[in-house]
């Protein structure tokens, strides 16, 4: 595998930081303002998108900012895992930012630029997340996400926004600091290097009691990753502005999480290593747990955004299960599934923000009849819904698909009854929303005249979102193939 | 004088300097007390200056040995510099500088009758602390502490209000504190007839088994430890920093501490050695145990504050903890993150204390319900507190994170688990504390603000609400936020540079 030294990540992580002065200065005009987003965005994709035919040649791009311990640098490195998340977040934050415009003016919300201002810092250390060459590197990033987030959380400013910002930072800031910094001390210290590298680099240095307690630091102390008893603080999240729930509690922030957590599977401990302590086992059960619980809570969720949320609950941890499960198929799957649910989920997030800004509802229990004025936004949702219940022909079939044959793969037919009993579960929460939009009689309805959809620019997104669902069926090629590779080098293939 | 004049007579400079600029300030107070302030700023340049060049030297050539009055040691007394004091020199002189170039609107304010005392009493306590910092005297060391602090009373009391009494409070522990580091050097006196630190070190060996020694240790270390306000001999210092006039405070609280803490790494290094320090007694496990217990309740005591300048001067006593506690775990990655604090905490404490400065300014009052709207009002000073805390929470890449980087693997690295878990209870208190703050400053509103939604794109922006504190103490303030990440990406540099040539090479 070549390494070449290139400036290019460092661009991408940079642009949405660069853009902000510029947001700031534009306060008073915000169409000039809402471009300059728009096009840091672009920019930022462009970039990533530019290094996609070299990664995939398998190359692998380097780039080194300081050293600011001996031994342990600030390093970017840009390989087919990173690649696969920074693609899905940096495309997504295009059509995020279109939709953020329609949402915060037709909701006619305050302070605007510190809104965009966050939201471009938060897609910086979501690309640095990605890009992150060691466990340092990485931390510093994480961090920075945590703490560029929490104004966006706590956007409304009021009682709610700020018992959830409480738990926001208690649980993410809290357990990465409790958690995540002793362990990485304690590699540190015995292994002499934090550096993601494919056969993992604890192997020899640290006693198997150690690895164990080690591998619960990371699995629960990377609380993006929401994965039981570590998640209350996603449900409690969603005050946000919709988008936000949208980009970051959706794809980028929790995504960040369990990225973090694949690389240490797959960068720190190694998947051999964890094969031969059969730890795997250990975080599939873990992982499994908050499946198939979270579903179940799902269920009982009126709230759109709250059963969203555990939705979201659910689905990171069959990431986790998939890397967990160390066969190829399972960790394609799982690789697969960070593109996969992100465009899913935020489709319904782009959906459940479209009804409100058209209807003001945000419970489903009063949701009856909503496809007879929003038909559009309730077709979408549908999509977004099978995608994540991992139906064809959506893109979530793919990735589930590959997670399925990665149980049988591995041998863990207790998994498999997990992921086929948490579809069923998914179809449960989600489909009835769908039906009784559309399928109730008149005299049911909640709903009725004219068609009322939501403003052009919170619709298009969605739409836009829910037909990528779709043609991620029919070609999953890129993040495929950048899974298949990601699988490929970190098993030493 | 010629260049290399000057540059031969830096140690006395950094000293003398001040200490002249102190006389010429009292005099020039009776005829325009105006002119206090650009001679105090320029006497803390000429000091920053001459304290970069001394470390610029040692970084070329090891130690830098001036004798005073030329007479040879162990007769005379000899400023000695090397990589450890050579680097907390340009941080005591920077930090000093920053804050004296910050304070002249607030002093106008303040105490506007005794301007020119204030000014006299600031060069007359940073030339106490660069004092300490180069002396290579055990008793002058103490002539230099008394001097540091009997300014730092005057400065603690020429405040309004319950100041005076404070700074009565701080006479006694600190003449308490003072004495006993006298006793400890008097025992050593009597045992070796010499003052020389290095003269002393030389001959202590062949008497480590008397009880004389150890009382000295004890004594000395004693009397360091109530100087440094560590833990339960911290009575003092809450009220006096917090009480005390902001610009004050400001300097007192970042700078006496962490000098304190050099004096006790270069008596146990330099004058009773790592061998005797370390091997031959037992007081290493009570240290650090005594460190822990000032990380804890210095952290628990803060969160019960409901004044900033308050909760953050029990911060300072839980930083004590840090520091203490690193130094004695005993091993190199220990070591280094207590002196790599000594710097960073220095810095960290003075922006966030700047902070408060430019708050109460603005505000006239510190009270943690007082910080609402802050973030709109004045989001500088807000951003300078933000990083500030960040730091001291412990988030990368600002400083803090890395001094805890190197403290907690030496924990781990020494076994002390103990140690780590304070550090890391510590780090996660301080979330709540400043982010009770910051949480004031960004939910609750100026009060004669309405309503969220009002026009449908930018109800607040740009609209006059911002007052910022004047612009020369905000510059001072933003250059202090901006160096703590500045410093967080030069700590490798630090430590491997400087920091790993003063610890004994017989530490793994």
């Amino acid at each position: 595998m070549e390494t070449i030294g290139s400036i290019r990540p460092l661009l991408a992580i940079l642009v949405s930081v660069l853009v902000i002065p510029l947001l700031v200065a534009l306060r008073r005009a915000p169409n000039q303002r809402e471009m300059c987003t728009l096009g840091a965005a672009t920019l930022k994709f462009l970039i990533v998108a530019s290094m996609v035919p070299l990664v995939l040649d398998g190359t692998r791009l380097e780039f080194t900012l300081a050293e600011p311990v001996t031994g342990f640098p600030l390093q970017l490195r840009v390989d087919a895992l990173g690649m696969l998340f920074a693609l899905v977040s940096s495309f997504l934050w295009i059509v995020t930012s279109v939709y953020s415009i329609g949402y915060m003016r037709g909701l006619r919300e305050h302070d605007q630029t510190r809104y965009y201002s966050f939201f471009a810092l938060s897609l910086s250390a979501t690309v640095g997340v990605a890009f992150s060459a060691n466990l340092l590197t990485l931390y510093l990033f994480y961090e920075m996400l945590t703490l560029s987030t929490y104004p966006l959380v706590t956007h409304h400013q009021d009682q709610e926004a700020r018992s959830a910002g409480r738990k926001y930072l208690l649980f993410i800031l809290g357990s990465s600091i409790a958690m995540v910094l002793p362990a990485m001390l304690f590699i540190a210290s015995h292994t002499g290097t934090l550096e993601f590298s494919a056969g993992g680099i604890l192997k020899e240095s640290i006693t198997p009691q150690a690895t164990t307690v080690l591998v619960l630091l990371f699995v629960f102390g990377f609380a993006k990753a929401a994965v039981m008893p570590f998640h209350a603080w996603l449900p409690a999240a969603m005050v946000a502005p919709t988008p936000v729930s949208a980009l970051l509690h959706a794809v980028a922030v929790v995504k960040v999480g369990v990225f973090s957590v694949v690389r240490m599977i797959t960068g720190i401990f190694g998947t051999e290593w964890l094969e031969t302590l059969e730890l795997s086992t250990l975080i599939c059960g873990i992982a499994a747990v908050t499946v198939i619980v979270s579903s179940l809570i799902a269920l009982s969720q009126d709230g759109l955004k709250r059963r969203l949320a555990f939705s979201t609950i659910g689905q990171l941890s069959y990431i986790v299960l998939g890397v967990a499960l160390l066969s190829g198929n399972g960790m394609v799957g799982g690789l697969l599934h960070i593109a996969m649910h992100a465009f899913g989920k935020i489709t319904l997030f782009f959906c459940a923000g479209a009804i409100y800004v058209a209807t003001g509802v945000t419970k489903i229990s009063q949701m009856v009849g909503i496809g007879r004025r929003l038909p559009l936004t309730m077709t979408a949702f549908f999509i977004g819904a099978l995608s994540v219940i991992g139906l064809p022909p959506c893109g979530g079939f793919i990735s589930k698909w590959h997670l399925v044959l990665g149980t049988v793969e591995a041998e863990q037919y207790l998994m498999l009854a997990v992921l086929l009993v948490s579809s069923l579960l998914n179809a449960a929460y989600f489909l009835p929303i769908v039906y009784r939009a559309f399928f109730c009689s008149p005299a049911e309805s909640m709903f009725s005249g004219p068609l009322a959809e939501a403003p052009t620019w919170c619709l298009v997104p969605p739409l836009l979102t829910a037909i990528l669902s779709l043609a991620l069926f029919f070609y999953p090629q890129p993040f495929l193939r950048l899974a298949r590779l990601a699988v490929q080098t970190v098993s030493g293939g | 004088m010629s260049m290399e004049g000057v540059i031969e007579h830096l140690p006395a400079i950094v000293v003398a300097v001040p200490l002249l600029a102190a006389l010429a300030a009292t005099v020039l107070w009776w005829f325009n007390d105006r002119l206090c302030f650009p001679l105090s700023v320029g006497a803390g340049f000429i000091a920053l200056v001459a304290a970069i060049g001394l470390f610029q030297q040692v970084l070329a050539a090891e130690v830098i040995e001036y004798r005073l009055g030329g007479w040879p040691p162990p007769v005379g007394i000899v400023f000695r510099v090397d990589h450890l004091n050579g680097l907390i020199l340009v941080a005591v002189a920077l930090v000093a500088f920053l804050n004296l170039v910050g304070s002249r609107v607030s002093a106008q304010r303040e105490f506007r009758e005794k301007v020119g005392a204030f000014y006299a009493l600031y060069l007359l306590f940073t030339t106490g602390l660069y004092g300490i910092l180069i002396t290579g005297d055990a008793f002058n060391l103490f002539v230099l502490l008394e001097i540091a602090s009997l300014s730092g009373y005057a400065l603690i009391g020429i405040g309004s209000g319950r100041a005076s009494l404070s700074g009565l409070n701080y006479v006694f522990m600190g003449t308490i504190g003072a004495s006993l580091y006298l006793f400890g050097v008097g025992c050593l006196y009597v045992m070796t007839g010499s003052l020389n630190m290095v003269d002393i070190a030389a001959i202590l060996p062949e008497l480590w088994p008397s009880k004389v020694i150890l009382l000295a240790f004890l004594l000395c270390l004693g009397g360091l430890f109530v100087k440094m306000a560590l833990f339960p001999l911290h009575g003092w210092l809450p009220n006096a920093y917090s009480h005390a006039p902001a610009m004050v405070s400001s300097l007192v609280a970042p700078l006496t501490t962490k000098v304190m803490i050099y004096a006790m790494v270069r008596v146990v290094l330099t004058v009773f050695t790592l061998d005797f320090s370390f091997n031959t007694l037992a007081v290493r496990e009570p240290i650090l145990w005594l460190a822990i217990l000032a990380i804890i309740a210095g952290s628990l005591m803060a969160l019960s504050q409901t004044r900033l300048k308050k909760m953050l001067a029990f911060i300072v006593v839980a930083e004590v903890g840090y520091m203490v506690g690193g130094f004695w775990l005993g091993n190199r990655a220990g070591m280094s993150g207590a002196v790599l604090h000594i710097v960073n905490d220095a810095v960290m404490t003075l922006c966030v204390f700047m902070a408060a400065a430019a708050i109460s300014f603005k505000t006239e009052d510190d009270r943690l319900v007082n910080l609402k709207g802050l973030f709109k009002k004045m989001p500088v000073t807000m951003a300078a507190l933000v990083l500030g805390g960040l730091s001291l929470i412990g988030v990368p890449p600002t400083c803090g994170f890395f001094s805890k980087w190197y403290l907690i693997s030496g924990g781990i690295q020494g076994g002390h688990y103990g140690f780590v878990a304070a550090l890391i209870i510590s780090s996660l208190v301080n979330i709540i504390l400043f982010f009770r703050c910051f949480e004031i400053g960004y939910f609750e509103p100026l009060p004669r603000e309405n309503g969220h939604h009002s026009s449908p794109v930018e109800p607040y922006d740009g609209s006059p609400t911002i007052q910022e504190a004047p612009l020369d103490m905000l510059m001072a303030l933003m250059t202090t936020a901006l160096l703590l990440i500045v410093l967080g990406i030069l700590s490798g540099q630090i430590v491997t540079r400087v920091i790993h040539q003063v610890i004994p090479a017989v530490i793994g």
